[in-house]
């Protein structure tokens, strides 16, 4: 089987991947920018008000944030795929098409998000406008365009599987890929039941995100650890299917612990809390097979007397480990920390729930599609080993410190908001704003807005390093 | 023995685990969302009338007083509609006016609703507010603002010059940067007075759905622990 990546120079279904992989890079750039917005109104609430309200910035940076990770998984596996099956892809025009109109979508419904805004309580809203269903806003005719595009993508993956050389990692990705495209469609419709809309609401985000969106990385995680440090396949694809079987087996109830509080029955209480008390369980084995593959290959090259790493592209294999920390810190332990419903009747939908979903984003998903654009850039630039640039340390360091800034920031004012707002005061609208002008929530508030910027500063670095890395003079060809 | 393969570094062993326990853990979960599904149904007015609590009661709810109690049995609070039984449970037997009338009939409260909750998802109300406790965190929880201290000591209704609670609520919707509660204001979604009306029909009935006893000691802040 083809495992070195460099032998698809020339692969349209790898320049379909890093035409995935630009529009991303500019959608998370969008998606930094509008959680500025967001941040800065909350230090200053008269920031843009009935210009660009809160309700728009915070929609546009979730909304992006869903879109650009959304672009990088189809364009890392359109990067992979010919790699694991040994073939081209199958339908590739098809894909390069839906590529345009899947692009052509999200440009209309941003625009649409920034200078209309809102429309009347009635169905040609959420028809043309946006659904105010957080995460999952898209316009019905979005919502349709997206299954569309996301049904080709599919057809494309399966075809390519079937014909090619069939690896683990490409199983692992087809029955993945067609739960995550089937799920959305849980997510589209209305009723005027809010719990039941909530029930159906979690099936797209919880299944997504703690579910299929996990496998996803896992499987990808697999693929880069093959791919930057040469490590055994027939270990690899092992440690892909017990986390597997990990993450299905501890995420897919684990939507109990969003089953609390919306109107279901107290039998989620158990259910919730036993699943995701396990949900951390396959991140910590994640966690230890990226380092142990690390450390064994390297200590076999060592044995042999070779002094070189075995990393071949130092800024990827950098945001894989950091991933693989990320993953774990960010969506198991802060994802833990809160769950028990005990607890989480006091931290539901407070800045926990928010520091939870900074740290869990970025260490389980933004790391690893980072990394997958730089193996994608030494690929098309024919390097053998990749090497870091200045920019790269600089965007590395800044983005991750950055989010992890935040994430303490707003953990802290959780902690707050939880003490004045819910346990004293009991979540009445005068006992919100008692919380939210407490001093330590005011503070915690200016250091995220801070580490934001620091984000954003090291995003430049990272666009900067994306676009000039590959012609650098250091690396080995 | 030698040739002898162990189970534990068997990729097909792993392979067929992965499969089972994702099969078992999803048919789990059809199986409980079918269950789910049976006991969050929106009730009826027919229900109302027959002294059934659902976990969801239909639109008519708007019709009655409602409140959020502790309940011995369940310890924690739990919304009662129309007056309390003494254990705890709702009697749907005391009425209260909901824009001048407590008769709506269940076509017409369910179309109020049905604007209501169009209404909230269009107005983007989510992006700022927490409904259910999902959301933005941004404006205050509205899973129980019909029962909000703030709409009821009689402030927002100075404020808007309004009579009773739903009107001023009405108004705030409509208007809301005319009135500020606070720096982070409210901005104008160019709300219509129908819209409102259902907005505020759809923040009753959010009220009264049973959530377990989230959020908790709602109202503590008046020193009233059992939202009195």
């Amino acid at each position: 089987m083809a495992s070195n990546h460099l032998t698809g120079i020339g692969s349209e279904s790898k320049q379909l991947a890093t035409w995935y992989f630009a529009f991303a890079a500019i959608i998370f750039g969008a998606q930094l920018l509008f959680g500025l917005v967001a941040a800065i109104q909350y230090v200053m609430p008269g920031f843009l008000f009935e210009i660009l309200d809160f309700s728009v910035a915070r929609m546009l940076h979730i909304n992006a944030l869903v879109v650009w990770m959304v672009f990088a998984m189809f364009g890392a596996v359109y990067w992979l795929l010919p790699d694991e099956t040994g073939i081209e892809t199958i339908g590739i025009k098809v894909g390069k098409l839906l590529y345009w109109v899947f692009v052509a979508a999200i440009v209309i419904v941003i625009l649409v998000y920034i200078f209309v805004q809102v429309g009347p309580a009635d169905e040609t809203s959420i028809w043309f406008i946006h659904e105010g269903r957080e995460y999952i806003e898209a316009p019905r005719w979005a919502d349709i365009g997206i299954v569309v595009v996301a049904l080709g993508f599919v057809a494309n993956l399966f075809m390519t599987g079937m014909t090619g050389k069939r690896s683990g990692i490409v199983t692992v990705l087809m029955a993945d890929m067609i739960a995550f495209a089937g799920l959305y469609l849980t997510g589209m419709f209305f009723t005027d039941n809010i719990t039941v809309d909530q029930y159906w609401w979690w099936w797209v985000i919880h299944l997504w995100v703690e579910a299929t969106w996990e496998v996803y990385v896992g499987a990808l995680a697999a693929y880069g650890l093959i791919t930057m440090i040469g490590a055994h396949r027939k270990v690899v694809e092992m440690w892909l299917w017990i986390e597997v079987a990990m993450l299905f087996g501890s995420g897919i109830l684990g939507m109990g612990h969003h089953y609390f509080w919306i109107g279901t029955p107290e039998y989620w209480w158990e259910i919730g809390a036993l699943f995701s008390a396990l949900e951390p369980l396959p991140l910590v084995a994640m966690f230890i097979h990226v380092l142990y593959d690390w450390g064994k290959t390297q200590g076999g090259q060592d044995a042999t007397g070779q002094k070189l790493s075995v990393i071949n592209n130092k800024p990827a294999f950098t945001w894989f480990v950091l991933n693989a920390f990320g993953n774990f810190l960010g969506a198991g332990i802060w994802g833990f920390f809160h769950t028990l419903p005990q607890v989480n009747l006091y931290t539901h939908g407070t800045q926990f729930t928010s520091a939870h979903g900074h740290l869990a984003f970025f260490g389980a998903y933004a790391t690893i599609l980072i990394g997958m654009m730089y193996i994608a850039v030494q690929g098309t630039n024919g390097i053998k080993v990749m090497k870091s640039t200045k920019s790269s340390i600089w965007a590395v360091s800044m983005i991750a410190g950055g989010v992890m800034g935040m994430t303490v920031a707003l953990t802290v004012a959780g902690y707050v908001q939880v003490l004045v707002s819910r346990a004293q005061m009991g979540a009445t609208w005068a006992g919100y704003f008692d919380g939210q002008s407490g001093l330590w929530f005011a503070q915690a508030m200016d250091w995220r807005l801070i580490m934001g910027v620091v984000t954003f500063t090291g995003f430049l670095f990272l666009a900067k390093d994306l676009l000039s890395i590959g012609k650098s003079q250091i690396h080995e060809r | 023995m030698a040739n002898k393969v162990s189970v534990w570094s068997d990729n097909r062993f792993w392979q067929r685990s992965a499969a089972w326990v994702t099969g078992f853990a999803a048919v789990l979960l059809i199986w409980l969302t079918f269950d789910t599904s049976a006991q969050i149904s929106m009730g009826t007015d027919e229900d109302i009338q027959n002294g059934v609590t659902k976990r969801v009661p239909g639109p008519t709810v708007i019709n009655y007083k409602i409140t959020y109690e502790m309940s011995a049995k369940r310890g924690h609070e739990v919304p009662i509609i129309g007056g309390n039984d003494g254990k705890g449970m709702s009697l749907f037997q005391e009425k209260e006016k909901f824009f001048g009338r407590d008769d709506w009939s269940e076509e017409e409260a369910r179309e109020l609703l049905h604007l209501g909750k169009l209404g909230s998802q269009t107005k983007n109300c989510m992006n700022c507010h927490t409904l259910l406790g999902n959301g933005a965190y941004y404006a205050p929880d509205l899973t129980k603002a019909w029962l909000d201290p703030a709409w009821e000591d009689g402030t927002m209704m100075a404020m808007t010059g309004k009579d009773t609670k739903e009107e001023a609520m009405a108004e705030f919707l409509q208007h809301p940067s005319t009135y500020p509660t606070h720096a982070r204001m409210m901005p104008d979604l160019g709300i219509t007075a129908e819209e409102a009306k259902g907005l505020v029909a759809f923040l009753k009935h959010m009220s009264t759905i049973d959530t377990n006893g989230f959020p908790r000691n709602f109202g503590k802040i008046r020193g009233a622990v059992h939202g009195k």
